[in-house]
């Protein structure tokens, strides 16, 4: 069953030396799966993300054929009707807990306020939702978290708290933003699979955001890799290690690896061609 | 022969009430141009081993030894030229006004040198960067070519044993692989001896040969690559870190 269906999405951002192009014809579906998108820095990913909640703003100028939750175009609807599938519907997790929670609110509050702008509550009822959620991402003693402030939390669990309050409203789909590059490799794979547990439990569709390839080769079903603005391959998340791309390849072999040691490390050597040739469509 | 040895060092931040211990009875020693690893997770006191050596953090006790000689108090200016530190942040570190000929000519001058015009340009080669580079400001480059930068500074002074505060994770993996490459050849060329922080296991395994694994402020275990690679952690915090890096 297909949840989103992306064509040939823009994103344009003018400038003095003329408009520049952040996502240049990027077209994938996504049906209850895990997506992943990956790519260097400045490759795009995020503005696809970001762009699919229409949290693109002027002068940036995004455009597409389509952008269609199940069936209804998001790029017709206003700001007003945006909002209702903002959270409700699609919810994104961003990069850094630090500076996506409100600093003056304490964390009982927000997740409070998700869950009551989404539904009509009683405050009691949606404290004791939030303490389900916040146990649902094993947080130890919720009831003290609830009290606490952001600064009060570490970035693992500030993470594993921006977790909680995206997934309350029980949206369709989730995006999430590099949601474990602020984190120790530790905490990376509790965070992950709590997150894929949800995911799977609720039947959601998950973007997953990266840049680092081994980490979604073990977490998603399917990949897309992206540079400068384009999708250059897509293949099953088990076999990116056979990708047949020369930048997916240059970005495997630049990895160091414990198992097989190396005096030099390859480096990636980048081919005009590569930006000049049209996006693989991901769509099926 | 021992470079730099460093016996139960202890360094902690506030008193009384507040007061933070932040490295526990820390020893271990590096040889003349071996390179040598830190790992651990966030808040183990990792990187503030190396701000202690540098002088950066005022209250330790213990010993550190740098080629036979104790440091004590307020670092010389002779020790500046022997140990020189490159920080985790490439966007952080450069001086947003200052052009990269006036961060290595200031650099330059403050040792003593007089030949500042060659060994600028002699010093951009070194890394890579090259001539055209030189009247840039740090804005003008992207974090690879910057984290170049705060390398040629470092080995300004031709220091013999270079700190690196997580060279790379600021960087994308292709840029990575540049950065380390650049840091071998460095090291084989200046015969310089590294201590490096890294919370990425298989980037302390490519560039080091020994490791000092840390929980706590405290070192668990110090372990050869060979038995890194080979999965042998005797401590059960070091295979945990080590099966969730494969």
């Amino acid at each position: 069953m297909t949840l989103l269906d992306v064509e040939n999405l823009w994103v344009k951002f003018p400038s003095r030396h003329g408009v520049f192009d952040a996502v240049r014809g990027v077209s994938f579906t996504l049906g209850q799966e895990r997506l992943g998108i990956v790519g260097e820095s400045g490759s795009g990913k995020s503005m696809t993300g970001r762009a699919i909640l229409r949290l693109i703003r002027p002068p940036g100028i995004v455009t597409a054929d389509q952008i269609s939750l199940e069936g209804e175009d998001l790029m017709q609807k206003s700001e007003r009707e945006m909002r209702d599938v903002r959270g409700q519907r699609i919810s994104m997790i961003m990069q850094d807990p630090k500076f996506s929670l409100n600093p003056v609110m304490t964390i009982g509050d927000q997740i409070i306020e998700a869950y009551r702008m989404h539904n009509s509550a009683s405050k009691s009822e949606a404290y004791k939702k939030s303490l389900d959620m916040l146990n649902a991402v094993s947080i130890r003693d919720p009831e003290r978290v609830m009290r606490a402030y952001p600064h009060e939390m570490s970035g693992g669990m500030g993470q594993r708290i921006m977790i909680a309050m995206m997934l309350i409203p029980n949206p369709q789909i989730l995006i999430a933003d590099e949601p474990t590059s602020a984190l120790d490799v530790s905490v990376q794979r509790q965070v992950l699979s709590i997150m894929d547990k949800l995911v799977t439990d609720r039947g959601m569709g998950l973007i997953f955001i990266s840049h680092d390839l081994n980490l979604v080769a073990d977490f998603c079903d399917r990949v897309l890799i992206m540079y400068a603005g384009r999708i250059v391959e897509v293949c099953d998340a088990d076999k990116l290690h056979d990708a047949q791309h020369p930048y997916t390849r240059g970005l495997l072999n630049s990895l160091p690896r414990l198992d097989a040691p190396c005096d030099r490390l390859e480096v990636l050597k980048r081919d005009p061609e590569w930006s000049k040739t049209p996006s693989v469509s991901a769509r099926i | 022969m021992t470079m730099l040895d460093i016996q139960n060092l202890n360094v902690w931040f506030g008193h009384g009430r507040d007061r933070v211990d932040a490295v526990k009875g820390a020893t271990f020693s590096v040889d003349r141009g071996d390179s040598f690893g830190l790992v651990g997770e966030s808040g183990s006191g990792k990187s503030t081993i190396l701000r202690a050596v540098t002088g950066l953090a005022p209250d330790w006790s213990g010993s550190i030894k740098l080629d036979g000689t104790e440091l004590a108090g307020q670092r010389e200016k002779a020790f500046y030229k022997t140990v020189q530190m490159v920080f985790q942040d490439p966007y952080s570190s450069l001086h947003p006004r200052h052009s990269v000929d006036q961060v290595l000519g200031e650099t330059l001058y403050l040792h003593g040198f007089k030949d500042i015009d060659t060994r600028v340009v002699k010093l951009l080669d070194d890394v890579g960067l090259g001539g055209k580079f030189r009247f840039r400001y740090p804005h003008q480059l992207s974090g690879g070519q910057r984290q170049r930068v705060a390398i040629a500074r470092a080995l300004a002074p031709e220091p013999e044993v270079l700190l690196l505060d997580e060279p790379t994770s600021a960087l994308d993996v292709s840029v990575q692989a540049e950065i380390l490459n650049l840091l071998v050849d460095l090291r084989t060329e200046n015969k310089l001896t590294f201590l490096m922080v890294s919370h990425d296991l298989s980037v302390v395994g490519h560039m080091c040969e020994r490791l000092a694994v840390m929980k706590d402020g405290e070192i668990v275990e110090i372990m050869e690559v060979e038995a890194l690679r080979k999965m042998q952690a005797t401590h059960p915090y070091s295979q945990e870190l080590l099966a969730a890096s494969v």
